[in-house]
């Protein structure tokens, strides 16, 4: 079992963290024209990186989401930080 | 076979036990595993095979044997797959052999030995595809398996699941983990030592002397050492699997029937010193019992004081034989050494051994004491990463290179000579690395040789044989990984830890490579059978996943409330006893006529807050949210970013920044994290905040043409009068000086009002506002009835009338899809192609003629016509009391067009037909809503 570091709670047990997405995906503007195949890119297209990976994790009891940098090969963590100050 | 009374260093010759094995009884002592008492018993067939049913022996001395696998009895409870050698006597075990009926000497089904032509290597492959497994299926499911569990003693077998670290975790209790871990401890770490058996020393008792003292004192002085020194010892404790970051999952034995205790441990570093196993030779009936480790009889005679016999041959390639030879023969075992490498080399007898043949002489003897090499038990390491070298001069994978966090000592890390072997615990102790130095010891190898005649046996328990291995490499199946799976080499529950190594030298030979081309499979926890209870723990049943409980369920018990699981939450299926469709009938009925009072806790109250409140509320939901005024509630979708109908409910406008969302019961917690997640991932979190306050507030749903009236009767200091409350407005008002909302929506289709106050004054609502109904004739309902009155009205639940394809617009809500101008969750995805296609899934009623039962929910609408096809199902159905008819709601393909059309409904054989209609069967004008 993994332990991840909550940038607010510290570390923790993997069974407290939920993934929620790839970090960098930015919703495209639907008030506007968006194509068939940009918001399909956008709902299915993932980069399921080998090796180091940027992503977004909730932790479940604070409730806090933050960007978790990690090796998807080792599964060492490399770190992480609050998402707001990136957003 | 038989006991010396001056040897044994961990039996207890005091505490004599009685056990029985296959019905007979026996007598051990206590420290005896089941396996030393039945050799000291003089027992020689112990089990069967599992494919060919051949007698088997005892091989090894502890977790290495592959065959002696029993199902024990002890005070009625039995656990199947127990393995002798591992497995300490208890007075009254009553032991069967696995794989064997009647018993393991008498098998009946050892005449499928005659047919190993049949069961050769591939034969599940090759049956599955031709002629038919469906032939072999019944016999193959009969023969599988190795025996059964009491079931109710599952009931009480919760694992202790410990959570622990330390600086320093040794594994192995041998002469080298005793000394790393004395060093670490005395040095002031905080060491944890885990031993798999209850007496620690590993093979140490087969020296005579370690540092000039005797082994067993040796052993006690450390293990003394230790504990002064701080260190903490876990005795009948496997280590059994290394997992991400570094976590070591070990799992603790005690009596037999009590469920292991599970440590899961972290530890700054761990020193492997798991030792090292005989390695069978393969030579014609070298599967015959008799023929065992000659390690393992060395550790038989010093633990438990079991002489295998008084005479012997001893086939060995190696200098490492020479001490327990030694040892054997002091102890008075006559003893002929025949080189393993002399062609031709066979083991007579029926049924066990009667000694070696070859070159046209037999050796008679007993017992055949084979070794080929010691194998390194490198598993941990594999498991944490690290990597391997094949060792020329030993034969065998090594630990290679680094790990951050594990460092692998002694016959683990292949030195087999005790005196480097400590250094290296020594160095291991303080943290420091040390060179492995070069072996003493000369090896010559001796490994299957392809080709040769007779029966040769490369896996014990599973039956895969020289020719097998010779099979599959004809048939392609080279790679080590296909070689497992297609002999099934390796894959009985000792996963390999005898057979893997004589499997990959043969496929080396038969290939022409070396060992290390051929490589070795991967190495997976656990290293030995762990029941799979031990993870659960306490956490079953209830306690698995706890169910949610409302804070009137007193009041509901008193009045009988049948009390079912709904979406997470123990609520009110129905009032009373008896026949619960009568019950579910009258309260149906009630509701229409007068009026059901229903505890509607479990609705979701999400508040959402903040200067951006209004424009998140608009983003997440389908329906335009902006336009909604202070005190206006408005029913409304959240979708998923695919445009898939994720929940649906009201909102409440409470102020202009302040919303309160009422989703489903059974969706909160998804409903929660969803804006959670949309308010941290694209809006500012400073400007908006949920609050779930599902828990601290209770509804109490009055509904029913008598509503009002039973509301008046309440002495609330609010009108809720027609023209001042109307469908879809709410007020705050106080009752008995506590805040109530009384928010007017309905689900039944009737008057309806949400009557909600903090949780811990709802009992007293409660108590009055079913003391007022009373008088009235209204009574409360469960959910079961409140089902009906909305299905009658045609008003869907998410989840059961809808499913992972259906969009608003399916089910009559189409226009914020073509006139919402704000972006919101789905909205793209709602213009696809998919989401045009006229034949889409649409939400309508289903008649079928009066007098009829209600359709089977889940029934399908199917095309007329030779070749049937689903145009959609039945997703709603019930028989209504109010209307006297069945009624059902469907959703079916382009029914928007068809309304009015009969149509053909099929069910597990028969038809029958109903008619499309509007979903809405219950005043469709809305009188009785708008009362
Ligand atoms: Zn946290």
């Amino acid at each position: 079992m993994q332990i991840f570091p909550c940038p607010f709670c510290g570390p923790r047990d993997e069974r407290e963290f939920h993934f929620a997405g790839e970090a960098g995906k930015t919703r495209p503007d639907t008030t506007g024209e968006v194509s068939p195949d940009d918001w399909a890119t956008y709902l299915h297209m993932h980069r399921n990186e080998k090796g180091r990976t940027r992503e977004v994790w909730v932790h479940t009891p604070c409730a806090e989401m933050f960007i978790m940098e990690r090796n998807s090969v080792t599964m060492e963590v490399l770190g992480t930080e609050c998402l707001r100050a990136k957003s | 076979m038989r006991r010396l009374d001056d040897k044994g260093a961990v039996i207890d010759r005091a505490k004599p036990l009685n056990f029985t094995f296959d019905g007979k009884p026996y007598q051990g002592f206590a420290g005896d595993t089941l396996a030393s008492a039945l050799m000291a018993n003089g027992v020689r067939i112990v089990g069967r095979s599992f494919k060919y049913h051949r007698p088997r022996g005892f091989w090894g001395a502890w977790v290495d044997d592959p065959n002696a696998i029993m199902s024990v009895t002890l005070n009625g409870i039995e656990l199947p797959n127990c393995l002798a050698t591992t497995t300490y006597l208890e007075n009254g075990m009553e032991a069967r052999a696995v794989n064997a009926w009647p018993t393991a000497k008498h098998d009946i089904k050892g005449g499928l030995d005659l047919f190993h032509r049949f069961l050769g290597a591939g034969f599940y492959y090759k049956t599955f595809i031709w002629p038919d497994w469906h032939l072999f299926e019944p016999m193959i499911r009969k023969m599988a398996g190795l025996g059964a569990v009491t079931p109710d003693h599952l009931d009480e077998f919760h694992s202790d699941q410990i959570h622990d670290h330390c600086d320093t975790l040794i594994i192995g209790g041998g002469a080298s983990g005793l000394t790393a871990a004395r060093v670490a401890a005395e040095a002031g770490q905080n060491v944890v030592l885990v031993d798999d058996q209850a007496q620690p020393g590993g093979s140490s008792y087969q020296t005579g002397t370690i540092a000039d003292t005797a082994a067993a004192d040796w052993i006690a002085a450390q293990m003394a050492a230790i504990k002064t020194a701080g260190g903490r010892v876990l005795h009948q404790t496997t280590a059994y699997g290394v997992y991400d970051h570094g976590l070591i999952a070990c799992v603790e034995n005690g009596a037999f029937g009590t469920a292991p205790r599970l440590w899961r441990i972290r530890a700054g570093r761990a020193v492997l010193a798991t030792g090292a196993i005989d390695r069978p030779l393969t030579f014609a009936g070298n599967d015959k019992p008799g023929v065992m480790s000659l390690f393992a009889s060395a550790e038989y005679l010093v633990r438990y004081g079991v002489l295998a016999s008084d005479n012997a041959v001893v086939l060995a390639n190696h200098s490492m034989a020479k001490e327990a030879v030694a040892t054997l023969t002091a102890a008075g075992m006559a003893i002929t050494q025949i080189d393993p490498d002399t062609p031709g080399l066979k083991a007579g007898g029926w049924q066990v051994t009667n000694g070696i043949s070859v070159s046209g002489r037999h050796h008679p003897s007993d017992v055949v004491l084979a070794t080929s090499g010691l194998t390194p038990l490198v598993h941990l390491w594999r498991h944490a990463g690290g990597k391997l070298t094949w060792d020329d001069a030993r034969q065998a994978f090594l630990p290679d290179g680094q790990l951050s966090n594990m460092q692998a000592i002694g016959a683990a890390n292949g030195t087999f000579d005790l005196n480097h072997a400590l250094d290296e615990a020594q160095a291991a102790g303080l943290g420091q690395s040390h060179p492995r130095q070069d072996t003493s010891h000369h090896l010559t190898p001796v490994w299957p040789k392809p080709g040769s005649k007779g029966r040769q046996w490369i896996d014990f328990q599973h039956d895969v044989t020289l020719k097998d291995i010779e099979v599959a490499a004809r048939e392609n199946y080279v790679s080590v990984e296909h070689l497992k799976r297609y002999t099934t080499l390796g894959m009985a529950s000792d996963q390999g830890k005898t057979s893997n190594m004589a499997g990959l030298a043969a496929m080396a030979t038969l290939k022409g490579a070396t060992i290390p081309e051929i490589g070795t499979t991967t190495f997976r926890p656990p290293f030995v059978p762990i029941p799979l209870e031990v993870y659960h723990g306490a956490k079953t049943k209830q306690l698995y996943h706890p169910v949610k409980r409302l804070v009137l369920e007193a009041r509901h018990r008193d009045a009988d409330a049948a009390l079912c699981e709904y979406g997470g939450w123990l609520r009110p299926g129905w009032y009373g006893n008896g026949a619960a469709a009568d019950h579910i009938r009258d309260e149906a009925m009630t509701a229409r006529t007068t009026a059901g009072i229903l505890d509607g806790s479990p609705l979701g109250k999400i508040e959402v807050m903040g200067p951006d409140a209004e424009a998140f509320v608009n983003f997440v939901f389908y329906n335009t949210m902006t336009t909604l005024k202070p005190g206006h509630i408005r029913y409304g979708f959240l979708l998923t970013e695919g445009g898939i109908v994720y929940d649906d409910g009201v909102v409440s406008r409470i102020d202009n920044d302040r919303f309160l969302i009422s989703c489903s019961s059974s969706h909160v917690d998804g409903v929660r994290s969803l804006l959670e997640n949309w308010r941290q991932d694209g809006n500012n979190p400073d400007r908006i905040f949920i609050h779930d306050l599902t828990m601290q507030w209770a509804t109490i749903t009055v509904t029913g043409p008598k509503a009002r009236d039973i509301l008046n009767g309440l002495d609330l200091d609010a009108d809720v009068s027609a023209d001042a409350l109307p469908h879809m407005r709410f007020i705050e008002t106080h009752h008995q000086g506590h805040p109530l909302r009384i928010a007017r929506v309905s689900f039944s289709g009737d008057l309806s009002f949400e009557l909600s106050i903090p949780s811990r004054h709802a009992p007293n609502l409660w108590d009055k506002v079913t003391a007022v109904a009373g008088t009235m004739d209204a009574h409360p309902i469960g959910i079961e009835a409140m089902s009906i009155l909305r299905a009658e009205k045609g008003y869907i639940m998410v989840g059961k009338d809808t499913d992972g394809e259906t969009m608003p617009q399916d089910v009559g809500f189409g226009i914020p899809r073509r006139k919402k101008t704000n972006a919101f969750v789905g909205d793209r995805s709602l213009h696809t192609d998919k989401a045009n296609v006229p034949s889409r899934k649409v939400l309508v009623g289903l008649s079928v003629p009066h007098g009829e039962p209600p359709l089977v929910t889940g029934a399908h609408v199917v095309t007329d016509g030779a070749n049937q096809r689903s145009l959609g199902y039945v997703t709603s159905s019930y028989h209504s009391p109010f209307l006297s008819r069945a009624i059902a709601l469907g959703m079916i393909e382009g029914a928007v067009e068809r309304v009015g059309d009969e149509v053909t409904v099929w069910h597990d054989g028969s038809n029958r037909r109903a008619r499309i209609v509007s979903p809405c069967f219950l005043d469709p004008n809305g009188e009785r809503l708008h009362a």
